[in-house]
């Protein structure tokens, strides 16, 4: 069990790294790929953790399709690809900091005070399990998220088109 | 394995989205940092879920129904940004500033 913890702290390590150059990067396109190591790294934590089947939603969902769609936001809202001083508000980044840093503080004071114990890494499947649980025990907000996810659909799709009087009738 | 350094990294991710959320003038940024806030939550629930070894596993089950959010939510947000974008010609949200007296 002793690796697991070396392995985990370089995923720490790693996580803090990304996660800093998510949010201070000049660069639109370095940040959505420093958020793909993220989530990766999240991902092999889950895997260490023993919930496999949560890992791999979060590599199909997450890094499959949410960054598939930031970059197409990115790049059709024309943010400048290169460095770009104008991504960040200067005037906001003391008060920014200090708001996240006192967050931060407390959040690890409580964390810390509050909460202590070890885990034992389990080795096995459990995903037979989860699946039994999610379609039993869980199938009513299950079901209910399917119907969010519906009306978002039709959500993004309404938003998104252009309006009816703007097509032009040839091309329909 | 202990449990006290993973939830202060997820709590420091946690405040790296709050930070990025109140610097960034691009709203597609500002949709990213939400995620490295919803990425910490999930880091949180899947920890109590293997420090507590629940026998209904709602931690992994709740991380399962947040990432399905999330999807809903980039869909949704990044719709309006594109409408925006459209209207306005810009993504940068200070400039958008027509519900504010």
């Amino acid at each position: 069990m002793e690796i697991f913890e070396i392995v985990t702290y370089f995923i720490l390590l790693g996580l803090i790294s990304t996660a800093i150059r998510v949010v201070t990067t000049s660069n639109v396109i370095h940040a959505a790929i420093s958020l793909v190591f993220t989530l990766a790294l999240t991902a092999i934590l889950f895997l260490i953790l023993s919930s496999e089947f949560v890992a791999l939603v979060l590599v199909l969902v997450y890094i499959g399709a949410v960054i598939v769609l930031f970059l197409f936001g990115i790049m059709i809202t024309r943010a400048p690809l290169g460095k770009n001083a104008e991504l960040d508000n200067d005037k906001n980044k003391k008060l920014g900091a200090a708001i996240a840093g006192s967050i931060f503080l407390l959040f690890s004071y409580i964390l810390i005070n509050g909460f202590d114990g070890e885990v034992t890494i389990a080795s096995g499947s459990s995903t037979e399990l989860l699946g039994e649980i999610l379609l039993t025990r869980f199938i009513f907000p299950f079901e209910l998220v399917s119907f969010v996810l519906l009306a978002a659909l039709i959500g993004g799709i309404t938003l998104a088109r252009k309006d009816e009087a703007l097509i032009d009738k040839d091309q329909v | 394995m202990i449990v006290q350094p993973v939830l202060v990294v997820a709590a420091a991710l946690f405040s790296l989205g709050i930070y990025g959320i109140l610097v960034r003038r691009n709203a597609v940024m500002v949709l990213l940092s939400i995620e490295l806030i919803l990425n910490a939550v999930n880091i949180n629930f899947i920890m109590f879920d293997a420090m507590l070894a629940d026998t209904l596993m709602q931690g992994q089950i709740f991380t399962i129904f947040i990432i399905t959010i999330a999807a809903a939510e980039v869909g949704i947000g990044l719709a309006i940004v594109l409408m925006l974008f459209r209207n306005r010609q810009t993504a940068n949200i200070n400039e958008f500033d027509l519900m504010k007296w």
